[in-house]
C-alpha cells in the first residue's frame, strides 16, 4: 500500500509540473502583448515597457517561467494589476471562502448521495425509489444559476426566510453566516448529491447481483452486515471516482455560485481577473485549482488502493 | 434410518417476461444422515435451483410456490428467506460450496474476515479464537501456510486454493448438510480429483451428509452412494450408484451413460448423443418430458401423462417411466451394440 501511494504522489508531481507550465503559456499564448493588455488603451510606451520588464517579459521564454515557477513555489504570484497589492494575500483572502463552501458541499452531497443511493437500491422499485430517483434525474440537469436564482427569488425576495446575497465569515458571525451560505451550498450540493444517488443506486444493485453476495446469504449473514460489509466497499469503488471528479465540478460551480450570490471567492476572484485581463491572478487561480484538482484526484486513488485491494498490485 | 433433509413436491417457478418456468416441478427427495448423494442432470434441469430453494436463496423473479422442505423437523419454508430462522440454518446447519471459485469470494475482503464473522455470528466464538479456529481449518484443507495466507485476498489464490477455502468455510460451523453445487466445474480436472476426495474425507470426519450436485456422471460414480437423475425440473430416476450404474432403468439415464466415454470401451466405438433439446420449461407437455428425445417410447407413452416416480419392484429403483422390464433390457443391449 505504501508503494502504491508514493507512485500515486510522483505522479501527481508529475502532473502539477506539466499542469505549471501550460498555465504559463496562457499568458503568451494569447495574442497581443500582455502587458499592452493589462494595462489597457490609455497606457503610454514607457509604461507598457517598465510592467514588461516588472513582469520579466522582456527575457526568454523559459527564464521567464524558471523566474514565475520559483517564485510560486514561494507563494509569490506578482502583484495585482486591477487591486495594487500582491496576488499572495488576494487569494489568501479568497480561497479560504471557496473551499469553506465546497469542502461543505461536497460533504453534505456525498453523504445525502450514498445514503440516498443505498435506501433506492434495497428498497428497489418501492414509493421511495421512484421519488428519488425523479427527484435525482431532475437535479442532474438543472442549471446551478437558474437553481441560485431561483432560490433568492423564493426564499429570499418573496418568503423572506435567507439574506438575498453575501458573505459573512463564520468566524465573526455564525449564525449569519450560515444562513448566507445555506443557499450557495445547497446549490452546489444539488448536482453531486443526484449524480451520486444515481451512481450508487445502480453501483449497489449491481453488486446485490454477484455470486459473493449470494455466498455471504448462504453463509447466514443478515441484512445490514451483507450491504454493509459485503455489498457496499464493492459499490463504492465507482461511487469514490465520482467524488473526486465532482471537486472539479464543484470549482466550475463555484464561478457561477459566487457570482449569483455575489460572494467574494476564487471563482469571483477568476472571473473579475479575466475581465479585468489580470493574467496574473489567473495564472496563480488556474494554478491552484489544477493544485487542488490534482490532490482530489491522488486522494480518489488512494481511496481505491484501500477499498480494491486488487488495484494496489497493477 | 431418519433423513435429516426430506424435501416433498417442491415446486419453484420463474415469472419471465416470456411466460412462466417451472424450474423446479414437484421434486421430492431424501438425505440421510452420512450419507453422500449425487444429483445429476444437464444444463437447466432445475437441480441448481432446487438446492437454492432448500437453501432460500431464490431471488425476484423466482419464486417457491409449493412443497415441503423438511430440516430437523421443521418445514424451512415456513420461515422468511432472510428471517432470523433460515440464517441460523445457513451456513450453519447446513451450508453450501458453489460453482464459481472465481466470484464467489468476495474480492475486497480478505479471506479471514470473510470466514471469522462466520464464527462469530453462528457460534459468539471472540475475533481471536475464531482466527485460531480459521486457520485450523484452512491448515485441515490444505492451504499451505494457513496462518499467513488467512489475510490474503481472493485474488492472491488461484481457483483449486479458493474452492479449498470455500470448502473450509462450508465446514466451519460443522454443519449436517453441504451442498457442493457443482464445485469443480470451473476446474482442471486433477483439481477437480483432489478437490473432491478431500470433500469425501471431511464430510466422514465431521460426520456431515453432502449432496452432490453435477452433470459429470464420473464424480457421481465414485462418491456418491445414492443418485437422483433429474430431467426438465423433475426426477426421472433414483437409485443406489451400483444400481443406476449397473441397471439403468430411464431411457435418459441410459442415454447419459451412453455418451460418456469409457477406458474399457472397444477401440473406434463412437459416443451416442442425446438427440434433440431439453423441452421448453415454459411450455411443458403434460406427457413425459423426454417423449420427443426417447427412442424407445410406446404407445401409452403418448396418450397418458408422464407417471410418478414408481419403485422397480424388488429394487430400492425408483423410475419416471412406462417401460417395462424387458424394453430396458432391450433398451441397454441395444446401446451396447450401436
Amino acid at each position: 500500500m505504501l508503494n502504491y501511494i508514493i507512485k500515486r504522489a510522483v505522479l501527481t508531481v508529475v502532473v502539477l509540473f506539466i499542469v505549471s507550465f501550460i498555465t504559463f503559456s496562457l499568458i503568451h499564448i494569447l495574442p497581443g502583448d500582455p502587458a499592452a493588455a493589462m494595462l489597457g488603451d490609455q497606457a503610454t510606451m514607457e509604461e507598457i515597457e517598465a510592467l514588461r520588464h516588472e513582469l520579466w517579459l522582456d527575457r526568454p521564454f523559459f527564464v521567464q517561467y524558471g523566474h514565475w515557477l520559483s517564485n510560486a513555489l514561494q507563494g509569490d504570484f506578482g502583484k495585482s494589476i486591477m487591486y495594487r497589492v500582491p496576488v499572495s494575500e488576494i487569494i489568501a483572502e479568497r480561497l479560504p471562502v471557496t473551499l469553506y463552501l465546497s469542502f461543505l458541499s461536497l460533504i453534505l452531497s456525498t453523504f445525502i448521495g450514498i445514503g440516498a443511493g443505498i435506501i433506492c437500491a434495497i428498497r428497489r422499485g418501492s414509493l421511495i425509489d421512484q421519488i428519488v430517483s425523479v427527484v435525482a434525474n431532475a437535479g442532474v440537469a438543472v442549471p446551478i444559476f437558474w437553481l441560485g436564482l431561483l432560490g433568492i427569488y423564493v426564499f429570499g425576495f418573496t418568503l423572506e426566510w435567507l439574506p438575498l446575497q453575501g458573505w459573512t465569515s463564520p468566524f465573526d458571525d455564525f449564525l449569519k453566516s450560515s444562513k448566507q451560505a445555506l443557499m450557495p451550498v445547497i446549490c452546489l450540493s444539488v448536482t453531486g448529491s443526484s449524480i451520486i444517488t444515481r451512481q450508487t443506486r445502480s453501483s449497489l444493485l449491481e453488486v446485490i447481483r454477484q455470486d459473493y453476495i449470494r455466498t455471504a446469504w448462504a453463509k447466514g449473514m443478515g441484512e445490514p452486515r451483507v450491504v454493509f460489509k459485503h455489498a457496499l466497499k464493492n459499490a463504492l469503488i465507482p461511487v469514490v471516482t465520482l467524488v473526486g471528479l465532482q471537486l472539479r465540478v464543484l470549482v466550475g460551480g463555484a464561478v457561477l455560485t459566487e457570482t449569483v450570490f455575489n460572494i467574494p471567492g476564487m471563482g469571483r476572484l477568476l472571473v473579475d481577473g479575466a475581465l479585468a485581463k489580470d493574467f496574473l491572478i489567473v495564472q496563480a487561480g488556474v494554478l491552484l485549482i489544477a493544485v487542488m484538482v490534482s490532490l482530489a484526484n491522488l486522494i480518489t486513488d488512494i481511496s481505491h488502493g484501500w477499498l480494491d485491494p486488487r488495484i494496489r498490485y497493477d | 434410518m431418519v433423513p435429516i433433509l426430506e424435501v416433498k413436491n417442491l415446486r419453484t417457478q420463474y415469472k419471465t417476461e416470456s411466460g412462466l418456468v417451472k424450474a423446479v416441478d414437484g421434486v421430492s427427495y431424501y438425505i440421510n444422515e452420512q450419507e453422500i448423494v449425487g444429483v445429476v442432470g444437464e444444463s437447466g434441469c432445475g437441480k441448481s435451483v432446487t438446492q437454492l430453494s432448500v437453501m432460500r436463496l431464490i431471488n425476484s423473479p423466482g419464486e417457491i410456490v409449493g412443497g415441503e422442505i423438511l430440516f430437523e423437523g421443521q418445514n424451512l419454508l415456513q420461515f422468511k428467506a432472510n428471517g432470523p430462522e433460515m440464517r441460523r440454518i445457513r451456513g450453519a446447519k447446513i451450508s453450501m460450496v458453489f460453482q464459481e471459485p472465481m466470484t464467489s469470494l468476495n474480492p475486497v475482503l480478505t479471506i479471514g474476515q470473510q470466514l471469522i464473522e462466520i464464527l462469530e455470528v453462528h457460534l459468539g466464538m471472540s475475533r481471536k479464537n475464531a482466527r485460531q479456529r480459521v486457520i485450523e481449518m484452512l491448515d485441515l484443507v490444505g492451504i499451505p501456510g494457513a496462518s499467513s495466507r488467512i489475510d490474503d485476498y481472493p485474488h492472491n489464490f488461484s481457483g483449486g486454493m479458493r474452492q479449498r477455502v470455500m470448502i473450509a468455510m462450508a465446514l466451519l460451523c460443522n454443519p449436517k448438510l453441504i451442498i457442493a453445487d457443482e464445485p469443480t466445474t470451473a476446474l482442471d480436472v486433477t483439481t477437480q480429483a483432489q478437490l473432491f476426495e478431500l470433500m469425501k474425507s471431511m464430510v466422514e470426519r465431521f460426520k456431515s451428509s453432502l449432496v452432490i450436485v453435477t452433470h459429470n456422471l464420473g464424480i457421481v460414480a465414485r462418491y456418491a452412494h445414492r443418485i437422483y437423475i433429474m430431467y426438465a425440473g423433475r426426477i426421472v430416476e433414483e437409485g443406489s450408484c451400483k444400481e443406476i450404474f449397473r441397471n439403468p432403468r430411464h431411457p435418459y439415464t441410459i442415454g447419459l451413460l451412453k455418451s460418456v466415454p469409457r477406458l474399457d470401451d472397444q477401440e473406434g466405438k463412437r459416443l451416442v448423443p442425446i438427440e434433440g433439446m431439453p423441452p421448453d420449461l415454459i411450455q411443458m407437455p403434460s406427457t413425459c418430458a423426454f417423449l420427443p428425445r426417447c427412442s424407445y417410447s410406446i404407445e401409452q407413452c403418448r396418450v397418458e401423462p408422464w407417471p410418478e416416480l414408481r419403485k422397480v419392484e424388488g429394487t430400492k429403483h425408483y423410475v419416471r417411466c412406462y417401460l417395462k422390464t424387458e424394453a430396458w433390457e432391450q433398451c441397454r443391449s441395444h446401446s451396447a451394440t450401436t
